[in-house]
This record gives structure tokens, sequence and C-alpha cells, in this order.
């Protein structure tokens, strides 16, 4: 019984990984019905900020208690990697802006490419360790659960900036304005939405949210490399077509879902003769499963095309 | 309208140039081809072993080449992809006509260039290779070290040794080395009064163990037998000791990398893995060896550093004994290698074109890695 608390707490904090990355590739389909694939690859970059930042400010964040330098590295990341999303917006999609989307979906993976082997050759293929942002306290260490400050934290953070984008959404003029511009583009410039600054302010939140994800993803597992964005893009991805893409909450039920499932099927598949790494290919089944029985998402909404 | 029409096969003739490379041993050269993960996953096996390699060449060609010629080392990056390594050697074989191929460090990639170096007739040497399926390929196959049936036994007696009867298993079930290792010692381990409380596996790649560790601290395990590469073990280390575990790990020489103690730190104390080379080893000629690399790239050698020099000495001696670099020819005298003083032991290749080695077992103590035993074979 124990076992199985853990792994569901295990299942969990994976889970909040995936929302986090699901979130910002939801929030991006949802206003530009457009799939970022480069996400992954600013999720990285991410992560990269915080480490070169720390390596440039150790000294003085050194002397700091480790919440703040913990914050201070998450937004001077996130602003510069929201500043990043822009430029690649600015650079990459804007010329698209009018033309078929599977042009903009094969821009997407080239920006993705691009990233990834330009990471390469600056940083090297060699993974490198991630700094210590957040120290190995355990939180709760009752009867043999174990759970330390790290996954407490990329909880925590998941579901501050949940809300937080709920709030920017629902409640802001600029969220107003992105929800005009994903009903239909034309009839929000007469409405006096600036598209393109609704554009880059949407592609820099999302950027920032995906750095947040990177960093928090780099405290949990401290290697970083430029392909790491790959693997937790892809699961994300999936999970935000799990949760109904385009649907904010949905990203985080489909993150947790696919979070706890791989868990589960990775601590327990052993007993019914699944190898244990064969738990990759988890979030792809249940991929194949929405798309042939829901696939709007679980709480997405089916689109009529209107003619 | 019509510059466009102009530009594409003007394009296309001008891509079609660059393929036209000045290639294969001309006569003023030996060209001998290395397979190398120099990017990726396991970077620093490459790079460790083509410093090795490097280094062998770089000496022979200050002492004045062989037979009257320069040697020339053409390194291909295969960035620890499976898939690569093949598609480089033949690149090797077919462009720049090299006589002999040194690589690969991988067993997993070993296995894909073994055919094709076989099929086309150039030797080719493994240095650290230890999946016995890589020389099975065919006779211009070799490899310098010991095999895994071998290494196996090694750390299996190990366990046993330290008292510890009941050992826990995770393999890297996409790396055709771990699973073989895995194999060997669950034979040997099984057979002589050892319990296997759990087996559990991952990807290359993955970044997340606790799942697989959860189920494995259940079985209560007295030691953690990870046949994987460094970079997943320090991870799973890490996430071990965050789930209460304190049992030891215990690996074999796919730990071996300055990477595993910098990734893992603290976890990996207590740690053990059998290996090919210390280089604490006090013997003159280690030492020396140690000298020199150590003053040419400001670390100490690890073991693939210095099975990559001594496939590339085993090689050089094979040409000189041979007298040519023909492919049948030069085989036939790798293949008689017989006590050869290598870096790493004394060197004869068996009829299986295996070397008989011993295994040293190295411990992760104080963030450094320390000899504790030599076991022979």
């Amino acid at each position: 019984m124990e076992q199985f608390l853990q792994q569901l707490l295990n299942g969990l904090f994976q889970g909040s990984i995936y929302a986090l990355i699901a979130l910002g590739y939801t929030m991006v389909y949802g206003v530009l019905r457009f799939i970022n694939f480069a996400h992954g690859d600013v999720f990285m970059l991410g992560a990269f900020t915080a480490y070169g930042l720390h390596k440039l400010l150790a000294g003085t964040l050194a002397a700091m208690p480790w919440p703040v330098s913990l914050i201070i590295i998450l937004v001077a990341s996130m602003a510069l990697c929201a500043a990043l999303g822009i430029v690649i917006e600015l650079l990459a999609y804007r010329p698209l802006r009018n033309r078929p989307r599977l042009n903009v979906l094969i821009t997407a993976i080239g920006v993705s490419l691009f990233i990834e082997y330009t990471g390469q050759l600056a940083f090297g293929a060699t993974q490198r360790p991630f700094p210590e942002l957040i120290p190995p306290i355990q939180v709760v260490s009752a009867g043999g659960l174990s759970v330390s400050m790290t996954h407490v934290i990329v909880l925590g953070t998941t579901l501050l900036l949940l809300f937080g984008l709920r709030m920017i959404v629902m409640k802001t003029k600029m969220g107003l304005a992105m929800r005009a511009l994903s009903l239909n583009p034309t009839a929000s410039t007469l409405m006096g939405v600036n598209n393109s600054v609704v554009i880059s302010f949407t592609f820099g939140l999302g950027s920032a949210l995906a750095a947040a994800g990177g960093i928090l993803y780099a405290s949990l597992y401290p290697s970083i490399e430029p392909f790491m964005g790959i693997q937790p893009g892809l699961k994300a991805f999936v999970a935000a077509v799990l949760g109904g893409i385009g649907n904010i909450p949905g990203a985080a039920l489909g993150g947790l879902i696919i979070g706890i499932t791989e868990t589960l099927v990775k601590g327990y598949g052993q007993s019914i003769g699944i190898p244990s790494g064969y738990s990759e290919g988890v979030a792809f089944v249940i991929l194949i499963l929405i798309l042939v029985f829901k696939p709007s998402g679980l709480l997405g909404k089916v689109e009529r095309e209107k003619v | 309208m019509k510059i466009r029409h102009f530009a594409l096969p003007a394009l296309a003739a001008a891509f079609a140039l660059t393929g036209c490379k000045k290639s294969g041993s001309d006569a003023s050269t030996i060209n001998i081809g290395e397979v190398a993960a120099m990017t990726g996953n396991t970077a620093t096996f490459g790079q460790s072993s083509h410093n090795g390699t490097q280094m062998a060449i770089d000496e022979a060609n200050a002492a004045g080449g062989l037979l009257g010629k320069q040697l020339k080392l053409i390194t291909e990056d295969d960035q620890s992809k499976q898939g690569e390594a093949g598609i480089v050697a033949k690149k090797l074989i077919s462009r720049s006509k090299v006589s002999a191929l040194l690589g690969e460090v991988a067993s997993g990639r070993s296995l894909e260039m073994a055919p094709i170096a076989q099929a086309a007739g150039v030797p080719m040497i493994s240095p650290a290779s230890t999946n016995p399926k890589v020389t099975e390929a065919g006779d211009h196959v070799f490899r310098v070290c010991f095999i895994d049936p071998f290494q196996g036994t090694v750390m299996a007696k190990f366990a046993l040794s330290k008292g510890w009867k009941k050992v826990a298993i995770l393999t890297d079930s996409k790396q055709d080395y771990s699973v073989g290792l895995t194999e060997f010692f669950k034979k040997y381990y099984s057979a002589n009064g050892g319990t296997i409380t759990g087996e559990q596996s991952y990807g290359s790649g993955d970044k997340d163990f606790k799942a697989q560790l959860t189920a494995i601290k259940a079985g209560a395990p007295d030691a953690i037998f990870a046949s994987g590469y460094y970079n997943e073990v320090a991870l799973v280390a890490k996430q071990a000791r965050e789930l209460g575990i304190t049992a030891p790990l215990l690996g074999g020489d796919g730990w071996d990398s300055a990477s595993l103690i910098e990734v893992g730190g603290k976890a990996m104390e207590g740690c053990y893995y059998s290996n090919h080379f210390s280089n604490e080893d006090q013997s003159p000629a280690i030492q020396e060896f140690v000298k020199k690399y150590e003053a040419k790239h400001g670390a100490k050698p690890d073991a693939m550093a210095a099975l990559g020099y001594d496939s590339a000495k085993i090689l050089l001696d094979a040409i000189k004994r041979a007298g040519s670099v023909e492919g049948k020819a030069l085989r036939d005298a790798i293949a008689a290698t017989k006590d050869y003083p290598g870096i790493t032991g004394k060197i004869t290749l068996d009829e299986n074109r295996n070397a008989n080695k011993p295994a040293v077992i190295l411990m992760v103590k104080d963030g450094k890695v320390v000899y504790t035993e030599t076991i022979a074979p």
C-alpha cells in the first residue's frame, strides 16, 4: 500500500512538470491555433539561461536565502526567454501570418531543430550539472513516503502559474484581447485589438512558462543538455491534446493523467510482463486512444466548421 | 524568371562538386578511421578514447611514422546515436579509404559497425566494447578488452564476497551492453547463492527513475546492480538517495567517466564498479602514460583513454609486423598479437579475437574514484 502511495506521489510530481509545459502549448494553440513545436526548446533554453545566470551571479546569490535566489533566477530567466520567444515569433512566424497553417507548422519544426543544434554548437553536447537552486530538504518523510522540497516547489509553481494564467486570460484586458483573437482574428481587429501586440504577448507568456518549466525540470533532474527538451516537450504535447488543446485546465489534467499512468506502468509493469523500459510508449498509446475516441480531448469542445 | 531557371542547375552542380574531396590513402599517408561518440549522451567515452588514440598516433608519427609513411587518424562523430555509427563507418571505408577502423566504445554501436567492417574486409579493433556478440560478427573484428561473460561474474563475485545476498537489478533496456552485462551478472549471482529481489529497466535518455526505484525499495535489497551508462546511473543514485535507499550501487565499465561524480555527487559515495584500468596503478609504464596524458589534456586518463591508446598501439604494432596495410595481411597480424605490453595489461588476442585480462574494482570515496582490488579471470 505504501509503495502504491509513493508511486502515486511520484506520478503526481512527474505530471505537474508535464502540466507546466503543456500550459504553454495549450495557450499558444488556444490563441493562435498553432502548435509551437519549438516550445520544448525554449524549455531547454530556460534551463541554460538559469545555468548561465547562476554562474554569472554566483557571488551575489550565495549571500541570499535560497528562496530569494530561486525567485530571482526564475523571474530573470522567464523574462529573458519571454523576450526570446517574442524575437522568434517576429523572425519566424510573423512573415507567415497569412499563409496556410501547414507552412507555419513546418517552420516551427525548423525553428526547433535550429535551436537544438545551435545549442549543441554553443553549449557542447555533454551534459552539464545544473546548480542546486533548491536545497535537498525532505519535507515529509513519514513512514517510508518521501517528498522533497523540490517536488513541493514544482507542484506549487505549477498551480500558481495555472491560476495566474487563468486570471490573465479571464480577468485582464489583454486576456480579453487574446480570447477575441482566438475567436476570430479579423473581427478582433475591427474591435480595436492590435493583433500583432497580442500575438507577441502570447508568445512571450508561453515562452516564460516554458522557461519556468525548464528550470524546475532541471532542478528535479540536474543534468542539462541541448536535446533535453525533446522528450518532455513531446509528452507535454500529448498532455495538452489529452486535456483538450486550447483548454488551460485541460492541460493540467492531461499532464497529471500522463504522469500518473506512466509512473504506475513503470512501477508495476514488471509484474504483468511489461519491462519498465517500455513506459515511454504509455504517453503515445494514450495519444492514440484519445484521438480515436475523443479527438477534442477530455475537456475540449468540438469545433464545428461553420460555413 | 530566366535567372531562376539558371540558378537551380548551377546550385545542384555546386553541391555535386563538394562531394569530390580528395580522399583515400595517397602515397604518403596511412589512413586510419576512428568512430567515436564525441557528442551526445555518452560523449566522455568518445572524447577520452579519441584522446588516447590520437596520442598513440601522434607518438608514432613523431617517431617517423610506419612503413615510411605518416599516419592519419580520421575521426567521425557518431553523436552517441544508434544508427549513426554504421553510417560513419561506411563513410570512412568508402570515402576515406581507411586501412583499419578503431571503435566503438559502446557495444551497441560496435555491433552496428562490425558487420560493415567484416563485409568490406577492413580490420576493426574495438577499444572497450564488452558485449561478446561484437567479435562474433567475423574474423576481421577484434577487441582489446575483456568481455561481459567475465565482467558480469566479477561484480557478482564481489557482491557475494561482501555478503550482499539480495540484489536488485536496474538495466538500460535500450543498450546491448547493459542487457548483456545484466544477463551474465544474473547467471553467476543466482547460481552462487544470491537472490535477485527484483528487476527493473529504463531507456537511455530517461531522467526519472523514481517509479522503478520505489519498486526496488519494496524488495529491500542489500545492493543495486545498475548495469547502464554513467549519465543515467548518476541520476539513479541521486533519486535513490532521495527515496531513502541507502544500499550501494554496483556497476560495470559503463560508469567510467568524470561526469559520474560531477552529476551524481554525494549520492555516488560508497558505490563500486568494475573497470579495465586504474590510473592509481603505480607501475612505471602506467604512471608515465598518466603523466603524458595529464600534461596534454589537463586531467588524468580514464579507462576509455587507456584502451583507446592500447587499441591504436596494437594496430600500429600489427602494421609493423605485417609490413603492409592490406586487409587480410593486417588482419592476420592483429590476430597474432601475443603478450603485447599494453597500458591496460598484457594483451593476447585469443581464437575469438578477445583479450583475456583482469578487471579492477573501483570505489567512489570522498568524491574520487579509488582502486580497491583486482579480480583475475
